[in-house]
Order: structure tokens, then sequence, then C-alpha cells
């Protein structure tokens, strides 16, 4: 199998011939895993009438950690841009839906996609400063500017200034009506957010992007425009953190600085990512599910949860470089989203 | 013939994903000049990098003064007395000319060459020992890289392409310095893109083909048309 | 507005101290440790928890971490950190990361919560006239002439020794230093054992001269961050004028608000970065 995907030659060797699960490679099969993917999101849309509305909380707070990283992701993985300030658009998008929701009475439900727009927006001037940063420098200006966001949004006092406030728009709708329309704005978000990621890299553009991570300055002598495309990368993993943003405090109902920019969801995002492999796919989705599990069955424990969580990004990193779930991709050969084009057969 | 100081045999390497050498059989007898000619890609600077380190071989396949040295870190290999003056001269742009010196001097071997002596050498260079190396002109830079490795006061100087970029009466001036440096014995391989000047200062030579060696013989002795032949591979 | 000038500029020179150490890492092998600040903030406590058992005086507690401290920077990098650096800058940054958030919570856990601090004594409390009805605390003033003196000592350090030498070349090209017998991955621990030297100086002033609590790190490593950028990279007097130049900034914005100071120093940096990209004082090669 031929692994684009991959930056370390010794991958593409080990990864044995044909085996994979889910979404193989002949026609047949691969029609077959749509239809299931169909019959899978149309029994979850079914989830309001038959099951309890905690499920539906759940997985909107998950759904939200899985765009987040899957954004994350898709930054540093496929654009090879690091960052630990995506918590920035995170927080605008929350800011931007609530700001809609109370102050210019347009539904959240819609406010939810405006905000990430806007943060797309924002994210055009943000990237001339941070693009003056490489590698690591790249990283912690990141952070510096999402600091820069808390600050001055704790200094709004249109939006609450430091303690926050409430998304008020949503009053006068009952509970259920309200936590099912989240659940199916969530559930939208998280299949459009997949399937954007998936056909965006499958695209010309996709590949032209794994070349400038391989080599900028080989990828530029082809032709490609890797200042614009890099752009790109950055607008549309804001717009995807921001729609991460706006949907948690959806949810949440209650906003503050402190919450939306916290350093923290960048955080749970690489360990999420380094947990599934960074640079693949289903990475992210594989990583949220065990974080969720581990957050499910540890979180009680507090600092020692949180302890464990370090200690394992580290190991994880310096044992298994291509994070669990690409291990065992490498090891057993399987694979959810194939991504790469083969070359010849 | 004075004894082999450095041999190979069989040598293969890969150089990234490909493979370079397909079994290199050469032999560097102790105070020679010898020369590796050959087309771009012949597999010359892997070569000479697979001696030095750079590029990993298996032990046995490399042997300098009765030992296999394949695959050692270069840093062990210059302490032996075999070191290199890369391709592209690599200077060290944070330091000085001097101070690019003393870096070729770090593996502190004894022997005659010192600071004093490269400036007597190369005496260009001790004007300009307190400016960063990178300012100097071309062949002023190959001197300070040639000058480097003469530092670790070695056995073997390994000599990847140091005309390359260079105005004929630079290349010149660097190879009128060679008897100096062979003066008390130091073996030299050099792998050169002219063919002319190959032939002059060496007295045997190598012409590699596509990571083979197409052609070895005395230099005086080989004629146009073997080189040529062997050059490009008719 | 001179006093806020000079309480800034004994403010900055802290932050010179947290700033050094990042910049050594960095200039000498591309490594951004997230951990940075965090590490400040465990030498701060390792002088905590020793002044509970011994009754000596902070600096002197200080003077003996300095050799764990290097000891430990040393170790860190050989066995830890020296198997993520590599052409991909993100292996290093998560490893980093993962390290932060296991020095703060291990803090947590050991200490809890609350604010701690270093009694300085006298020290502490001291103060000196400097005309004009101006009091300079001894305190910051100790910290400033040691800043100075530790930037002067990295600067020749690094122009004038054997050891400078090798840190530079391993930085301009680790291959062909190696091709000259260095062992980068020794030189490597021995600048990150440096850093942590002057990380645990830092961390043990910051302590006696305010108060430390676990969650501090991050903090601590953007300030170090923004000072070394301000003040361009490749240069330790550089990045000892941008620290400055930072906690000045920082001091005349707390002077209009206490909620302002460190929302200035970032405004500041950021504007630095868009105007001059590689710093006020950047060493070009």
């Amino acid at each position: 199998m031929n692994t684009i995907l991959s930056l370390r030659p010794e991958h593409s060797a080990a990864i044995p011939p044909s085996v994979s699960i889910g979404a193989p490679a002949n026609p047949a099969a691969r029609h077959m895993a749509w239809v299931a993917t169909g019959g899978a999101i149309a029994l979850a849309a079914s989830l309001p009438w038959w099951g309890e509305s905690s499920w539906m909380r759940e997985f909107v707070e998950i759904a939200c950690y899985l765009i987040f990283a899957m954004m994350w992701n898709l930054l540093a993985g496929y654009g090879g841009m690091v960052s630990i300030g995506q918590q920035a658009f995170f927080g605008i998008g929350g800011y931007a839906m609530l700001a809609l929701g109370n102050l210019a009475g347009v539904n959240p439900f819609i406010a939810v996609p405006l905000g990430a727009i806007a943060a797309g927006v924002i994210a055009v001037p943000v990237s001339w400063v941070a693009f003056r940063l490489q590698g690591g420098y790249f990283a912690i200006g990141t952070w510096v500017i999402a600091e820069v966001f808390r600050l001055s949004f704790a200094n709004l006092s249109v939006v609450g200034g430091g303690s926050g406030t409430s998304l008020t728009a949503l009053r006068g709708i009952s509970k259920a009506t309200r936590e099912g329309i989240t659940y199916w704005t969530a559930l939208a978000c998280v299949v459009a957010s997949i399937a954007l990621v998936y056909l965006f890299l499958r695209s010309k553009r996709g590949l032209a992007l794994l070349a400038i991570r391989d080599s900028e300055v080989a990828a530029e002598s082809q032709g490609i425009d890797v200042r614009g495309m890099k752009l790109a990368v950055y607008v549309v993993a804001a717009i995807g953190a921001a729609l991460a943003g706006a949907l948690y405090f959806l949810g949440n109902l209650r906003i503050s600085p402190d919450a939306a920019f916290s350093v923290n969801w960048t955080a749970f995002a690489i360990f999420m990512v380094v947990i599934g492999g960074i640079g693949r796919i289903e990475g992210p989705i594989v990583g949220a599910i065990m974080f969720w599990t581990l957050n499910k069955l540890f979180s009680d424990y507090g600092t020692w949860y949180l302890l464990g969580l370090g200690l394992m990004a580290i190991i994880v990193t310096i044992f298994f470089k291509q994070g669990l779930w690409g291990w065992a991709q490498q090891r057993y050969g399987w694979t959810l989203f194939p991504t790469q084009r083969r070359l010849g057969k | 013939m004075s004894a082999v100081l450095v041999q190979t045999h069989g040598l293969v390497a890969r150089y990234g994903d490909a493979q370079a050498l397909f079994g290199i059989d050469f032999e560097l007898h102790a105070g020679e000049l010898v020369a590796i000619i050959g087309a771009n890609g012949a597999g010359k600077s892997t070569f000479l990098k697979a001696l030095t380190g750079l590029v990993g071989v298996p032990r046995q396949t490399v042997r300098y003064a009765d030992e296999n040295i394949g695959g050692l870190r270069p840093g062990e290999i210059v302490r032996r007395g075999l070191t290199m003056v890369p391709e592209g001269r690599r200077l060290f742009p944070s330091l000085s000319v001097e101070e690019n010196l003393l870096m070729g001097g770090f593996a502190q071997r004894p022997g005659p060459w010192s600071l004093v002596r490269l400036y007597a050498l190369f005496p260009i260079l001790k004007d300009k020992r307190r400016l960063p190396a990178t300012q100097l002109s071309g062949g002023q830079q190959q001197m300070v890289a040639i000058g480097r490795a003469l530092m670790s006061n070695p056995q073997v100087l390994l000599c990847d392409e140091i005309s390359l970029g260079l105005a004929p009466i630079v290349i010149k001036e660097i190879y009128d310095a060679m008897p100096a440096i062979t003066a008390e014995g130091m073996s030299v391989v050099i792998v050169e893109q002219d063919v002319s000047v190959a032939q002059r200062v060496s007295q045997r030579l190598y012409c590699f083909q596509e990571g083979r060696v197409a052609l070895a013989g005395d230099s005086k002795a080989l004629t146009r048309e073997q080189i040529s032949a062997a050059y490009f591979g008719d | 507005m001179v006093e806020t000038l000079l309480q800034g500029v004994l403010l900055g020179s802290l932050y010179a101290l947290f700033a050094l150490g990042l910049s050594l890492m960095f200039g000498v092998m591309r490594l951004t440790n997230v951990a940075h600040g965090d590490l400040v903030v465990l030498g701060a406590f390792a002088a905590i928890a020793i002044a509970t058992v011994l009754p000596w005086h902070p600096l002197a507690i200080g003077a003996a971490l300095l050799v764990p401290g290097f000891g430990f920077g040393y170790a860190l990098q050989r066995y830890l950190l020296n198997g993520t650096l590599g052409k991909d800058p993100l292996p290093s940054m998560v490893v980093t990361f993962g390290l932060s958030i296991v020095i703060q919570n291990a803090l947590l856990q050991l200490f809890s919560a609350d604010p701690r601090s270093l009694d300085a004594g006298a020290l502490g409390i001291d103060s000196v006239q400097i005309g004009a009805g101006i009091a300079l605390g001894t305190l910051p003033l100790l910290i400033l002439i040691i800043s100075l003196a530790c930037t002067a000592a990295l600067q020749l350090l690094f122009d004038r020794t054997a050891l400078g030498r090798a840190f530079r070349a391993v930085s301009d090209d680790r291959e062909i230093a190696e091709l000259m017998g260095l062992d980068a991955s020794k030189i490597y621990a021995l600048a990150t054992a440096i850093a942590c030297a002057l990380i645990t100086l830092a961390g043990v002033l910051q302590g006696m001269r305010t108060t430390v609590s676990p969650s501090d790190g991050p903090l601590l490593l953007l300030f170090a961050f923004e000072a070394v950028i301000i003040g361009g990279m490749g240069s330790f007097w550089g990045t000892f004028v941008g620290a400055l130049i930072l906690g000045v900034v920082q001091q005349i914005g707390f002077h209009f608000d206490p909620g302002w100071g460190i929302w200035f120093g970032h405004l500041v940096f950021l504007a630095v970065l868009v105007v001059r990209p590689r710093g006020l004082f950047p060493r070009t090669h």
C-alpha cells in the first residue's frame, strides 16, 4: 500500500499489502461502507425520540472535542503548523454565536455556523501576525494571540467581562426541544467536519498540502502556492475550531473568557491527536473516543488523572510515534478512511 | 607500492530511499593522491560519505589502517585520522574563519598542522581570520574548508568537489597547495568534476558510472577515449 | 513616570533570567520547551521545600540548587528530549507539553494550589534611595545585577570559549559538526544543563520576589518568549534588552490598571512581531 500520508519511509514498508477494514478498495464493498455510514447517521439522528437527554448532552460535548481535535490535526498534521493557540478561535466562535444570539436577535442555532465564519474572517489578519513565526515559536506565538483575545474579551462588559454571561436567546424554548435541536446541530457539525476534511484531503489541494508538508521548498518549485495553501488551511482550521466553540457554548448556555480561551482545549486536542495518531484522518476520532472514555473513568482523580495524561502524551510520542491508532494500523493494517491515492495498481 | 591504507570491497550504500552504490572496489595506498571522476549522480559523494561515516554501511565493507570502520560515527572516524572536506564547503556561518579552523581541531589529534602553519599555507586567511567565514569569496571559503579538515591532522584527506563553482585560476591556486599538504605523507582522495585537473594532479584515478567503478588505472596512462567511454557509459 | 520606568527595568531583569534559558535552548538545538516556565516554578518549589527543613537563606538554597539544576537539565536533555529532536517540531513540543502538565499537577498534588513564597528576610524588605524620593528594593536591584552578570557570562561563553564555538557550530550544521568529532547529544545536554541552572536561579529569585503557585508556569513561558522575540534572536544581550522592554511596558500597563499590565506586554510583543519580525536587535549571520 502506498502511503503518501506517511512522513517516514519506514511506514510504507511495514504496512501489509491489502488488509483494511472499514472502507476497502473494491467498489462494491466501498458502496456498502457508504450505505452503512448513512444508516448509522440516520440512526443517530433519531436519538432524540428514543434516547435519554443525558446521552444527547454527552454527544454534544464529545462532538466539540472531536471537531476541535480534527481541526487541530488538520492544521498540525497536514498543514504542518503546530499551534497552541487554536483556542482563540474556539472562544471567538463561542462569543460570536452568543453575541449574535443575545445582542442581534439571531437564532442561536443559525448563529453557530455564522460564528464559525466570523472566526474564519478574523483568522486572516491574525495570520498576518502569526505567520511571522515558524515552528516552535509559531506555536507559542499563537498562544500569546489567544491570550490577547482572552484578556480583551475579559474587558468587554457588553458580553459580561471577566465573569462572562449567559446565552439568553434560547429562553422560551422548551428544554426537550432545545436539547434535541442542539443535538442535531452537533450531529450535523460532526458529519460536515469529517466530510469536509475527508474531501479536502482527497482533492488536488489535499495532495498539494501533503507536498508542502514534506518539503515547502520543493513544493514551491513545483508551482504550488505555499503561502496561499497555508493560509487556506489556517482559515479552515479556524472555522472548524470556532464551530466547535459555538456548539459548545450553545450546549453549555454560559460563557466566560477563561472557559472560552482556555489552553486546555488545545491540550486536550493534542492528547486526542497524539493518542489517535497525527496526520491520519481517523486519528482524532479514535483519540476523541479514547479520551472521552478516560475522562469518564478517571476524571474524578483530578490532578492524578491529568498527570497520567501528561505522562501518556510523553510515552506515546516517544514510543508510538504514529499514535496508538497509527501503531495499530501499521501492525494490523486497519484503515477507516483511505485518503491515499493508489499509484499504479 | 606502499601499504594499502583505505580499502573497500563490494561496497554498497543507499542514499535516502535509493541505492547509490552497487559494489565499489577501491584502494588507496599511503602517500597517494587518487582521483574519482564521474557524472553527476554517479555516486562519488555518497562513496566519500560512506568512508567518513555520514552514510551508514556494514562494518566490514570499509577498511582503514587494518581496521573495519564501516558505519562508525563520523567523530570516531575523524579521531582515527580520516577526514573530509565536504561538498559545498559547509562552513559554519556563525563562526569566523579562525573559529571554523579551530573547530576542525576539535578532535585534538596530534600532528604538524596548526593555525600558524595553515596561515603560512593560505596567507589570505590570516588577514581575514576574524571575518564571518561565509563572507569570504568562494575560493577563500574553499581554503577555509580545506584548512578546517587539515586541523584534525588526518592521515587520509577526502576532498569532495573542491573546485566546484570556482574560477580556473582559483582552482589552480588551490591545487598548487596540494604538494605542501601531502609533503609529509598524507594520502588524499579527490572527487573532481574537471577530468583534466583530476588526471593532472593524481597518480591513479577511478571513474564511477551509476554507482559502479567503470574504469580504474594510472592517471597518466588512461586515454581520453577510455575515460569518455567510462564516464558516459557507452 | 521615572519610577515606573525603573520598576519596569527591575521587573524586566527577572524576565531576562527566564528568557536566557529559552534563548539558549532554542539557539543551540531549535528546541521549543513548552515546559520552560514550569521548570522555573519547579525550581522555586524545590527551594521552598528545602526551606521547610533547612534554616538557610533562600539565596544560599538557590546557590546549592544550581548544581542539581544543572544535572537535572543534562539528564532531561540526554535521556528524554534528545530523542524528540529532528526536522519535525511536533514531538519535542508534545513531549514538553506533557512535561508541563506533569510538573504542574505533581506540584499541585504536593503543595496544593496556594501561592507560596520564599522568605528573603531583610533583603526582601530593604530598599535603596535613588535621588528624588524614589526608593528601589534591594532584592530587585540584586536581581538586576545577577541578571546582567548571567547575560554577560552567557554571551562570553558563546563568543569566546571552545564550548561556545561548539554550541554555535552544532546549531549551524549538526552533521558537519559531528564530522569534526563533536558529540551532538552531549553538547545538547550541556546546553540544557546550563539553561536549567539559569532556570533554577530564576525560580528561586521569583519565589523571593513574589509568590509562586503550581500553575504559574505557562505565563512565565510567555514572558520569556516575548522577551526573546522582542529582543531579537541570536544574541543574549538582545534577549536581555527585550526583557527589559517587556518589563517596562508591563509596568506602564500596571500603572494605568492592575489588569492591563500583561495585556500591554502581549500587545507590544505583537506590534514588534508585525513591524520588526526579526526583533529589535537580531544578530545577523
